[in-house]
């Protein structure tokens, strides 16, 4: 039912977009997005794909030629990074309102400046307001899977919303790591065929999209209801990744728990720094110092009612941000977000931000152990020491 | 098995990361978990460089550099006294080295002793086997004999059939020769 494979996590990328076999690719290069679309190209050239390579000369361009594209009534990908994701700013925003689902395999790396190509999640974060479902992967096996099931959620009737799937920059894009690739037949058969809605080559049906709405039109109305697909969404993403589970063995939801059964203080983070975070809990458990981690997969929609239902009952949680949000001190965005769902809770948890990893910094096992190390005596004192930390600053 | 980490020194150019890549493809060949990433900055033919390995019979899921090996691999001697080669190096990890040098002399230049230290003259070999200096392939033979996790045989197959796909069959040949000989000649104090 599947392959092994030594490969690195760019790779594994290109395989998905091979199995969704998309009918439009419009990308430009960019570290360390690059190698996904240099492999794609080369299945294109090897006639493995049917897919319409698009070249253009910039990110603005290769997000507007997938709108284009997707408004014909093609199934469009793209990937991108940092500088490049930054670039498609504004037409993120048309794809979003035009409600096409495109799917976008974002390679996260950091913003200028000063110039650095490493990983952190200032660029996905700096487009959480998109209106763009953001899925985020651990590692290369879940971003592949990410993306086979992003193309099943962006086209969903009740969401019709693009997707972007993020996974580490180099950290997992560029290493070799051991892939279980799905069979080709299985996967074509859970993506399924996409019958667009109003595609503008339906010459049948003439429509106009994009057009000027103006003062009296229906702009207010068209936003609400994209908020109201976002929240759908939600379920959408459940659903396919429980469908996802009975295919191919391995189920998705909103997040992954590891030891919230009986944990005093929980670790919410994204990504790549969930295994590091996942190891050192371990080890921490085997002392009696009960940690829990909870693995956010997506982070829009966001899932603030049910991450209250479950985070209100730990006494500490502790929230890991690869970004900051440049609020003047009050944390990065994910912890934001955390707390400002927290405040619907009954029961409040103590709150600790731990910044790290900016600019690829390495989130080393020292590092987490240390972190860990003062969440479990804020559980075991009922008070956090320091609210903001950055961890692994040079002082 | 506990997860055994490794940590290459090499120069820019002496083909470590593809060593490092080749050793994982080698365990997945094995069954084993693995992971091979280099640490990344600007590539600059002849510049320090590092790269790791994971191996594991357990899935691996930590994401972070290796600041503990169990085995330190120095591709180039000239960076045995440019870089701290030994850094972090767990109490009972090991190094290798690519170099014809004495034993007992390298651990007493180096201050290793009571450190398991091996050495292979892999930049020799290659000369003698391939043609020139490319020492990845024998001191990745040293490092297969010293892991004991992946068979002689196995490992050769593998990188015949690497060097035949990439390269041409006399650069394969060539290849498993040094790979085999560097396997039967390392030494260890």
């Amino acid at each position: 039912m599947s392959k092994t494979m030594a490969i690195v996590g760019t790779d594994a990328i290109a395989e998905a977009m091979r199995q969704i076999d998309p009918e439009v690719v419009a990308a430009y290069p960019i570290t360390p997005q690059t190698a996904i679309v240099e492999k794609f190209s080369e299945y294109v050239a090897d006639g493995l794909v049917n897919t319409q390579m698009v070249k253009v000369e910039s990110e603005h361009s290769a997000m507007s030629a997938c709108v284009g594209a997707a408004a014909a009534g093609g199934r469009v990908m793209t990937a991108t990074s940092s500088q490049g994701l930054a670039l498609m700013w504004e037409i993120l925003y048309v794809a979003s309102g035009l409600r096409l689902p495109i799917v976008l395999v974002n390679v996260n790396r950091t913003l200028s400046a000063p110039i650095n190509i490493h990983c952190d999640h200032s660029d996905s974060m700096g487009a959480r307001d998109a209106s763009w479902i953001q899925i985020y992967s651990e590692n290369a096996q879940e971003a592949y899977h990410n993306v086979l099931q992003a193309v099943r959620i962006a086209e969903h009737p009740e969401v019709r919303l693009p997707v972007m799937v993020n996974l580490d920059g180099f950290i997992i894009s560029h290493a070799v790591d051991r892939i279980d690739i799905l069979d080709d037949a299985p996967v074509r058969e859970f993506i399924g065929e996409y019958s667009p809605a109003y595609p503008l080559l339906d010459v049948a049906n003439p429509v106009s999209v994009g057009m000027f709405d103006g003062l009296y039109g229906y702009f207010f109305e068209a936003k609400r209801a994209q908020e109201a697909s976002m929240e759908k969404a939600m379920y959408v993403i459940q659903q396919v990744g429980e469908e996802f589970g009975q295919r191919f063995g391995r189920p998705y939801g909103l997040w992954e728990e590891y030891g919230l059964e009986d944990a005093r203080a929980c670790v919410v983070a994204l990504n790549s720094a969930c295994g590091t975070i996942r190891t050192v809990i371990e080890a921490m458990r085997q002392e009696g110092k009960k940690i829990g981690l909870l693995k956010l997969r997506v982070f829009r929609p966001w899932p603030g009612q049910e991450l209250v239902r479950v985070l209100q009952h730990f006494p500490v949680v502790a929230v890991f941000d690869r970004a900051l949000a440049f609020k003047g001190g009050h944390g990065g965005p994910l912890y934001t977000e955390v707390a400002a769902s927290l405040y619907e809770a009954e029961k409040r948890p103590l709150l600790a931000n731990y910044v790290y990893g900016l600019g690829g910094r390495d989130l080393s096992v020292s590092m987490v152990r240390q972190a860990l190390e003062e969440i479990w005596q804020a559980a075991e004192a009922g008070r956090v020491a320091s609210r903001v930390n950055y961890l692994g600053l040079r002082e | 098995m506990a997860i055994v980490e490794i940590r290459w020194h090499a120069r820019g150019g002496q083909g470590a990361v593809t060593a490092a890549k080749l050793l994982a493809e080698m365990a997945l060949q094995q069954d084993l978990y693995f992971q091979a990433f280099p640490e990344y900055g600007p590539e600059r033919m002849g510049a320090p460089i590092q790269c790791f390995n994971r191996l594991s019979t357990e899935p691996i899921n930590i994401y972070c550099s290796v600041d503990n090996p169990h085995l330190v691999v120095v591709v180039d001697p000239s960076l045995l006294g440019a870089v701290d080669f030994a850094a972090g190096l767990v109490p009972d990890g090991s190094v290798l080295v690519n170099t014809g040098e004495d034993l007992g002399h390298l651990q007493q230049r180096f201050d290793l002793a009571g450190r398991k230290v091996y050495a292979v003259n892999a930049s020799g070999i290659s000369l003698e086997t391939v043609g020139r200096a490319m020492p990845n392939t024998p001191i990745l033979g040293a490092l297969v004999k010293i892991l004991g996790l992946i068979p002689l045989e196995k490992a050769a197959a593998y990188l015949h059939d690497y060097f035949n796909e990439h390269f041409n069959a006399d650069l394969a040949a060539k290849n498993v020769q040094a790979f085999e000989r560097a396997y039967g000649e390392v030494r260890s104090a």
